[in-house]
Order: C-alpha cells, then structure tokens, then sequence
C-alpha cells in the first residue's frame, strides 16, 4: 500500500528528534507535567504526612493503627489505587454538587500524594521516636512547650531521616506518575503507554530513560541536602536547595508550544481524549490539529478505559473523543440487538443527546469492527465474498481468532445465522494470528476492520448479509458544553464522513507496522493531507 | 520554701512515693539518697512536674506547682541531670542562652552574659562556639550547668549531675557546684545513689526506702545514725571504704 510522507510545512529543522521518535517541545512538556505532578503529590504527602507522623509519633495508641492503615493503602497496587479516585470523586462531585474534576490532575494528584504518604510518615515517626531521650528530657526540663520541643528540637535533629523519607517518596511518585496517564493527566507515562500499544519501542525507552533520570536527579539533590543536614554542612544544603529550586522552576517555565506561541492563544483549552491504542491516538492528533487551527488550545487525556471514556466526556472532565457506535451501543445504553449502522446512529444520536446532552457529531466515515478476513487469492479461488459463503466452505477450513473472540456475543451471534463448522478454530495473540494467517495455517481470521495490516498483507473483509455482526462506525463525540460551542461545532464539522476505511488502514500501519514507524502524529498529518482541501 | 505534703505516685500500681511529707528552707543544700527505685528521682522530678503525682502537693513558697503554667514552673527551675542533654546541633552559646530565648529575652547581651556563666562553671569563653559534640564529658556538664543556671533560678534540680563523669572530674565538679550553691544563695536537691557524695556536699540527708522517708538528718548526725538496717547499710559501706583507705595508707607509711 502506498503511504507516502508529505512534508507538512509547520516542521522545521530540529523540531523533531528523529531518533527518537518524539519533538523536543513535547517531550519537555511532558517530562514537566510529569515533574509538576510528582512534586505537588510529594508536597501534598508532605502536608498530610508530616503532621501525622508528629502525631503518631506522639501518641503510641493513634500511631499503630495509623501506620497499618496507612501501609494498607500503600499494598494497593498504584495502577488501582489511580483508577479508583476516578469513581469516588465522581460521587463526590454527585453528592456535593460542586464541580469536582474526576479525571486528569486532581484523582491524580490524590492517588499519588496517598501513595507518597507512607516513606513520608513512617520516617517521620522513626525520626521523632529516635531522638536521643536525654535531648527530649532536657527539652521538657528547660521548660519547651510541646511545639517549641518540635521546632527546636525534634524537626531540626530529625530532619535528616524525614528527608530520607521523602526522598523515597519523591523517587517512588516519580516513578509510578507515568501511571497517571491512564487517568487521562499528561506524564512521561504517555510516552511508555503509547509506545506500547504502538510497539514503538523508542518511545517507551524515552519514557522509561526520561522517567528514571528524573527520579535520579531528584534522588540526587534530596540526598545532597540529607548529607548537608546530617553533617550541617550549609554549603551542601544550600546548594541542594539551589538546585531544587532550580528544578521547580523548570516545571513551571512555559514552554512554547507547537505553533511557537507560548500558550496564551484565545480561546478556551479544549481536552481531546483517546482510548489506548494507535487509531485512537492518531485521530485525537487530527482532531488537535482541527481545534488549534481554529485558534483554540488543546490538551489530552490520553490511555483512557474504554468504560472511563465516555463517563468522562458525558462529565465534561474530556471535551471531545471518537469511539465507535456498537461499543457506546452495548456499553452505554444496555442494547443486546444489532439494529443497521443507520438506525443504530439515530438511535445513539438522540439517547445520548436525551440522557447526557452528549452530541454524536457524526460517523467519521469508517467501521473498526470485528470481520472475518482472509487473503485475496484465496477468497478469489474458493469463490468467498460474503459469510454465507464462508460458512458453506467451512469444514475445509481453519479459523485463527483473538483471545477473546469465540467467547463473545458476536461469534454466538454469527453461529445462529450462518451455521459455521471449521474444520479448527484456535484463539491466538493478535501478532501470532495474522502470523498463522501469513504462514498458512490458518486459512480466516477474526479482524478488526481498520487494522493496517488488512491492506498491507492484501486480505479481503467478508461482507455480512444476514447483519449478525454489529456495527462499529467511528463516531466524533463532544460533551454539553463543546456541544453547544458553534466554533468548536464548525472546525470539527469537516472530518464527519472524510476518512474512509483505507486512508485509516493505512495511517494505522504507519504506526503499527515494525519498519519504517511513524508516530501518531506524522500519521495524522499524513490523513489530512488525504482528507485534502477542507483540511 | 518547698513543702510536701502526702506525696503519692504509684507506676503500674505498685508505690514509688508513699505519702511523703517534709519540707525544705530556702538555701538548703539537701541530697535524696536511695537504693534504685527508692523514690528520689520521682520525688525530684515531681517538683518541676516531669513526673504527675498521684495525690498530695508540693508548693513552692506557697504556689502549688500544679497551678503554675509549666513552661514558667520549669524555666525559673534549674535543672540538671545525668544525661546532660546538651542539644547537638546548637553552639555551647546557643545551648546557654536556651532559656533565656525561651523566656524572649532579647539576644543583644548574650555574647557577654555566656562568657559570665562560661566563667561562673570554669569554663574558657572560647568554648562558646563549640559544638557539644566537640566537648569532654566534664566540659558538656558544666556547660549542663551554666545552661540551667542561665535564667537566674533560685532552686537547682539535680539528677544524679556526675553519674556518668570519671571519679576526678566527679569530685571537682561537686566541688565547684558547692561553691556556686553557697556563692548564689541556690536552694539545691541532688538526687544521688552515692552516699560518700551526698554526706561530702549536702547540708541535710534525706535517706529513702520503698517509697519512704527512711531518715533525713545532716551529714554528722547521719553517721552516728543507728536505726533502719538499709541506712545503715549504706553509711557503714563509706565508712567501711574510708577505714579500709586509712589501714591501707597507714601500712604503706
């Protein structure tokens, strides 16, 4: 298949990192998202965590339990403990009424100040109970009051193993923020997660690397200024407090962003969210790309649960996504029946409108739905062109499926219309299925219908004449306010209907194919130069 | 004056302090001696209130301890004791001018008001900027010394103050303390296990047992004491050690 890169002309030289496969902007953007979030989540421990220890420290009988419940947090593991704030501040923002973020920074932040809590408390605890009992009994005998005995005392001489533990804290929130992605709140988690459903592996070692080295930085100065406290060395504390501020600095400093501007674009910040896999990610780039050159900023909430999208959106914490009808069909309203792509459309488009004031702009143009695939010469000499026909040729026939595929609804769905009896049919990971496809030992396999690979390994999608399989027509969704916003409205208008099966096929083999990779966004740029004029 | 008055502290419902009453003159130098556990560091320390008393009270010149606010009891009562407690990331100055900085005291006379109290326990003034680590342990508990003695208090609280010093520098600082009590009109209470110490510098012996007042007599007239067994016990030990010293001195002139 030919897909060709055209030059994009907003592309300078030294704007993109060839090698490894990400601008320098937007890999400074996200190592300082990635630095703000962590600091404020240790910052936030730190103001819970260090009362708290005091404390416990103070009173044996509240620090036990304390420290039990506070390790009992600590064994949740950090991908749930994220995912679970998305809930719980969703009620809250229910029960209160008041207009609580249940995606992004805020469940971010909570999760991971939570997480950070423990090394801060327990050292802190250890800190002030370690204190040499003679220091404490001079204290009460010179006549301190209890907070005169902290501040003079115990926080000065314990300084040195609270500040260890925070270190720990700091290097443990830094790793696990590129978690945070899966709640949608930009980290250098984007990179590792994208490059994982992309299998671009540059992408996740810059993530890892970008990742690692901050958290040795950070490593690094705390543990200058612990070594300066330990030995009151003012030099070394000094300089460690330099360098940190420095730090802070850095995760604060606007960095100019794509268009060279330094963010103070009119117009309000719009949020593009985006499930976790290529397809997703390249569309929320044109729909970027759209917004921004109607003058609006936007930003994204990449690696969302397919079950956390649309809530998202329907809560407004995202502005605008794709997903696709027979998902929002099953998933949102509750349907079992497989009604036409066109009426299933209306249907969602006036639900949705109905129940959550969630506009269903329009099909995109394009289905990513489970098809029955098989290679073209093959189907040519077997005479297949549909599923009846599949199904009649079935018993001299191998089926190669997705792990989950024969336990769905949609092959129970596909046995009561077209009475199938393969000769095999065996589950494989989706690169060993289109392998056992290449390979010849299978002879159909369960696709999706947008995957490159469909193109570039020339198969042909068997058409569905009884309608047992449903429809999944990519959908542009946005939320009640962005719904109501005629601009927003007129810049995202052009894509409905503009992108066909193949152009989709072929930006998502630009990222997923092993040679020659793109990233998301070249492949974006690549389909609005397809999608032409209105672009 | 300090007066007791059915003193009473139990730990873990066994009695320390059993129904103590007595009471002690202004510029008095008065040791509590006593086996382990006899009561007197509870009895000391129920003073400045480190220990709560179960019932009684103690007063000091007629105010009851316990109505005074702590901070201020404890700030005009000088207190010393065995682990000196010299705080190791201030100076010896800043460890002096403790109290003073407590009570807000402004920090312009400090300088000269350290080098006097330096002076006062003998101590060279340039150690004012020395950190306690880089002191001897007779060093740190002068330092102990001219720190509780900082904010002028009238009565000194002491807790075994030499226990952890070698036997040369234990008798000097005895000594120099003796000499600071007289010189200042102090009302001290040094708590001791060390009877030879106690009858060497207090004025008058209180002697106590399984929470009572087993004899409370001065010096001379503890030595000629002939009464409970325990006290005795005690008094024939120096007595014993002193007539052993004299027979070994004699048989090597």
């Amino acid at each position: 298949m030919s897909c060709e890169i055209r030059p994009t002309g907003s592309m300078r030289w030294g704007d993109r990192m060839a090698d490894i496969g990400i601008a320098l902007p937007d890999l400074l953007r996200l190592v300082q998202a990635h630095l703000f979030l962590s600091g404020c989540a240790v910052a936030a421990a730190l103001l819970v965590g260090l009362p708290t220890a005091i404390l416990a420290a103070r009173n044996r009988r509240i620090g036990a339990p304390m420290l039990g419940l506070i390790s009992l947090l600590q064994t949740i593991p950090g991908l749930a403990l994220l995912a679970l704030f998305y809930p719980l501040l969703l009620l809250a923002g229910r029960a209160s009424g008041l207009p609580i973020p249940a995606l992004g920074f805020l469940p971010a932040l909570l999760a991971l100040g939570v997480y950070a809590l423990l090394p801060i408390v327990r050292n802190g605890v250890a800190a002030i109970r370690g204190i040499d009992p003679a220091l404490v009994e001079a204290a009460d005998g010179l006549g301190m009051t209890g907070p005169q005995r902290l501040l003079l005392v115990e926080l000065p001489l314990g300084a040195p193993v609270i500040l260890a533990g925070i270190r720990t804290a700091a290097v443990w929130t830094i790793g696990t923020a590129t978690l945070a992605t899966t709640i949608g709140q930009p980290s250098l988690g984007d990179l590792i997660f994208s490059g994982l459903q992309t299998e671009d592996w540059r992408r996740v070692l810059v993530g890892c690397i970008a990742a690692a080295a901050l958290a040795l930085l950070i490593d690094f100065v705390l543990a200058l200024m612990e070594s300066g406290l330990a030995v009151r060395s003012r030099g070394r504390l000094g300089a460690g407090i330099a360098l940190l501020l420095t730090i802070v600095a850095g995760a604060v400093l606007p960095i100019p962003d794509r268009t060279g501007s330094v963010g103070t674009a009119p117009g309000r910040t719009i949020i593009v969210g985006a499930k976790n896999f290529s397809e997703q990610y390249i569309l929320a780039d044109l729909i970027e790309t759209r917004l921004r050159k109607a003058g609006y900023r936007t930003e994204r909430r990449d690696n969302l649960g397919s079950a956390i999208a649309y809530r998202a959106l329907a809560a407004g914490d995202i502005d605008v996504y794709v997903d696709y009808s027979g998902t929002l069909w099953a998933n949102v309203l509750s349907r079992t029946d497989t009604p036409p792509a066109k009426a299933m459309l209306e249907t969602l488009g006036r639900e949705l409108a109905q129940r959550d004031k969630v506009r269903l702009l329009g099909s995109l143009g394009f289905e990513n739905a489970y098809a029955f695939a098989m290679s073209r010469k093959r189907a040519q000499v077997l005479g297949i062109g549909d599923l009846g026909d599949l199904a009649r040729a079935s018993p001299r026939l191998r089926l190669a499926t997705d792990l989950e595929f024969l336990n769905r609804p949609e092959w129970r769905a596909v046995e009561n219309h077209y009475h199938p009896s393969f000769s095999a049919a065996r589950a494989y990971s989706p690169t060993f299925m289109y392998r056992a496809l290449g390979d010849g030992s299978a002879d159909v396999i369960t696709a999706f219908s947008s995957d490159g690979r469909i193109s570039a390994m020339d198969l042909v999608t068997l058409s569905d004449p009884r309608g047992a399989l449903p429809h999944y027509d990519a959908v542009l969704l946005l939320a009640p306010r962005p719904a109501r916003e005629a601009r927003v409205v007129a810049a995202l208008q052009p894509l409905i209907g503009r992108i066909d099966i193949g152009m989709m096929r072929g930006a998502n083999w630009m990222v997923d194919r092993d040679n020659d990779k793109r990233t998301p966004r070249e492949a974006s740029a690549w389909l609005a130069a397809k999608i032409g004029p209105a672009m | 004056m300090i007066s007791f008055s059915q003193v009473t502290k139990h730990y873990a419902g066994r009695p320390v302090v059993e129904g103590i009453s007595l009471s002690i003159a202004r510029g008095a130098f008065v040791a509590l001696v006593g086996q382990s556990g006899a009561g007197k560091t509870t009895l000391l320390k129920a003073i400045n209130r480190l220990v709560e008393i179960d019932s009684g009270a103690i007063t000091i010149d007629g105010e009851d301890v316990t109505a005074l606010p702590l901070a201020a009891l404890r700030r005009r009562t000088g207190y010393v004791f065995q682990g000196i407690g010299l705080f190791p990331h201030m100076s010896v100055a800043e460890n002096i001018w403790l109290v003073p900085r407590l009570q807000g005291v402004p920090i312009d006379g400090r300088a000269e008001r350290v080098a006097r109290l330096l002076e006062l326990v003998a101590l060279p003034p340039v150690l004012a900027d020395r950190y306690p680590a880089q002191l001897s342990g007779g060093q740190a508990q002068r330092v102990g010394f001219a720190r509780a003695l900082a904010a002028e208090p009238s009565l000194m609280l002491m807790d075994e103050p030499f226990g952890a010093l070698d036997p040369v520098t234990r008798s000097e600082l005895g000594r120099a303390y003796r000499a600071l009590h007289e010189r200042m009109g102090l009302t001290s209470l040094l708590v001791t296990h060390d009877m030879a110490e106690a009858l060497l510098l207090a004025d008058r012996i209180i002697v106590l047992g399984e929470g009572h007042i087993l004899a409370d007599l001065p010096p001379r007239e503890l030595l000629a004491y002939r009464g409970h067994a325990n006290v005795q016990a005690m008094i024939d030990v120096v007595r014993d050690q002193t007539d052993r010293l004299d027979a070994l001195g004699r048989s090597d002139g």
